[in-house]
């Protein structure tokens, strides 16, 4: 489970259980998240990423161990765990929709200080759309949107869940490019569809299956094994579709 | 024309009264999920408290006025605090338990009050002006009933300008369309909760001192009785929406002034219809978030 010995671990998870209305969504999660890089959480559709992910910042009730940093975070509520230096890229975006552009910027700026420049240099388009209520920009712009709100701040671990889901190819590779601007100054632990996003901006990987770490090593171990790739996301890394009927750069998460 | 002008300002001035009452009921509904059957109590603690202040300081004066309601607000927004702080916080997603608590308190207080104050209606003495009319295309109207509309006019726009500019306004406005999201933002979302209990409370406990001015009494269940059609206003309106309840508050009480005009007392048994009405064709009400 551990990780490259050259660097330290942001984040350690163990034993991580999660539970939504009393059923069982996280069962016994264990793996650690570099203080540097991209760390992808990777699994079929309804393994337990995305609850996995919520399971950290305390959003749904659950159990086990969890470092951020060296302090343990596990029994703090999740705007404490926020305000350690987590910032959140939910999925489905999750933006205010009846709030400005501006305000939803706004209200994600947790020091006196955030950081505006980085953002109106990633998403310039944001800078224009500043007076538009967020629910009426195009599901890229609200990506967007939501990106932008976790890199406003000065955190040490981003947690970015399914950043590119339904949005075109053109919009993924600048979400793409954005995180991997941002990977330069803070860890991410990524849940992505994407196979190609993944190989673009992932060091690590950390499989999940039935609820479970299955597989954890760098990326290009499990990138470039299409044998794992079938086992252990269900999809082919060749021109074939997979059974769920994904392209061969898709995993249904 | 005169009775329609009677009808329609008095109607406004009944539809401020409920508005200071459902503001706060749909704030909280918005921001918190909370049925709060207890917000007629802040309502009457208000009323009570601030005309025991008045009738100390000089009954019947403008700036005693002033003080009861000053002091109905503050009242007010105590206790309902308090109430969010000991009581509610700890029953966030448990919405039957909030049910149980908030009616228990509700009846728990109207004993409270009456033990103190007794059961007999409290008649109060409001400044001269008050108690007059004034005559609008023929309609001698009450002047309580402008100072009703004129402090529910101030109070909309206070809340307004709080929610469109303040920090927490922008945290509730947010809380209100996804308070999850709001913590997974690093903030403490129960804060607003307790300033929105506070402001709901605020506006209750001045409602109540202006209640009493528009009965001429005070008494244990005038907030639960205002409670009623604060609820059915907050229905109508859309819960969490403050502008609906804005609207439905002027819409319900001049729909009752006409009914009980013109339809032999049947102002209750109309709104009552209005409200299945909306729930049937418009469940989400007037300006209410689609589910």
């Amino acid at each position: 489970m551990s990780t490259n010995s050259s660097t330290t671990n942001i984040l350690t998870v163990r034993n991580l259980y999660g539970r939504i209305e009393g059923q069982q969504v996280v069962e016994d999660v264990s793996f650690d998240v570099p203080d540097t890089g991209v760390t992808a959480l990777l699994g079929r559709n309804g393994v337990g990423k995305t609850s996995t992910i919520k399971s950290i910042l305390g959003l749904i009730d659950r159990s086990g161990e969890v470092t951020l940093g060296g302090r343990r975070v596990d029994r703090l509520p999740t705007h404490k765990v926020v305000q350690l230096g987590v910032g959140y890229v939910p999925e489905d975006r999750e933006v205010f929709g009846k709030l400005t552009v501006a305000e939803n910027l706004k209200l994600a700026e947790r020091s006196a200080h955030p950081n505006r420049a980085l953002v109106e240099e990633l998403f310039p388009d944001l800078v224009q759309r500043q007076a538009q209520l967020a629910g009426t920009l195009s599901g890229g712009q609200q990506q967007m949107v939501s990106v932008a709100r976790a890199l406003l701040n000065q955190n040490r671990l981003l947690l970015v869940d399914e950043p590119t889901k339904g949005l075109s190819p053109k919009i993924v590779g600048e979400v793409a490019q954005a995180l991997l601007a941002a990977a330069k100054t803070v860890p991410i632990l990524l849940v992505e569809q994407n196979l190609q996003v993944i190989r673009q901006l992932a060091d690590r990987v950390v499989v999940l299956s039935g609820g479970r770490v299955v597989f954890t090593g760098e990326a290009t171990e499990l990138l470039d094994d299409p044998e794992r790739i079938q086992r252990y996301l269900g999809v082919h890394s060749g021109s074939e579709r997979s059974s769920a009927g994904q392209t061969d750069a898709t995993v249904r998460a | 024309m005169s009775t329609i002008v009677l009808l329609l300002i008095t109607g406004l001035g009944l539809g401020a009264l409920y508005f200071l009452v459902a503001s706060g009921l749909s704030l909280i509904y918005g921001l918190m999920g909370v049925l709060n059957f207890a917000h007629g109590s802040f309502l009457t603690i208000g009323a009570f408290i601030g005309w025991e202040v008045a009738r100390r300081l000089s009954d019947g004066s403008w700036w005693a006025l002033a003080a009861a309601m000053l002091t109905g607000a503050v009242v007010g927004a105590l206790v309902a605090a308090a109430t969010e702080f000991f009581l509610i916080r700890r029953l966030y997603n448990r919405h039957i338990e909030q049910v149980l608590v908030t009616v228990g308190l509700a009846l728990a207080s109207v004993a409270l009050f009456e033990g103190i104050w007794g059961t007999d209606p409290t008649y109060v003495t409001s400044p001269s002006w008050l108690g007059q009319t004034t005559e609008i295309l023929g309609a001698r109207i009450p002047n309580n009933r402008f100072m009703l509309i004129v402090v529910a006019v101030l109070v909309l726009a206070a809340i307004v300008l709080f929610l469109k500019f303040t920090r927490y306004g922008l945290i509730i406005r947010a809380g209100v369309e996804n308070r999850l999201m709001v913590t997974a933002l690093g903030i403490d979302v129960r804060r607003a909760f307790t300033l929105v209990f506070a402001i709901g409370g605020a506006a209750a406990g001045l409602g109540g001192v202006l209640a009493s001015i528009y009965y001429g009494y005070v008494s244990a269940h005038i907030g639960g009785s205002l409670l009623i059609f604060a609820f059915i206003v907050t229905v109508i309106g859309g819960l969490g929406s403050l502008a609906g309840a804005a609207i439905a508050s002027v819409l319900v009480a001049v729909l009752q002034q006409f009914a009980n005009f013109y339809l032999g007392g049947t102002g209750d048994l109309a709104v009552v219809l209005a409200l299945a009405a909306v729930l049937l064709l418009r469940p989400r009400g007037l300006l209410g978030a689609k589910a």
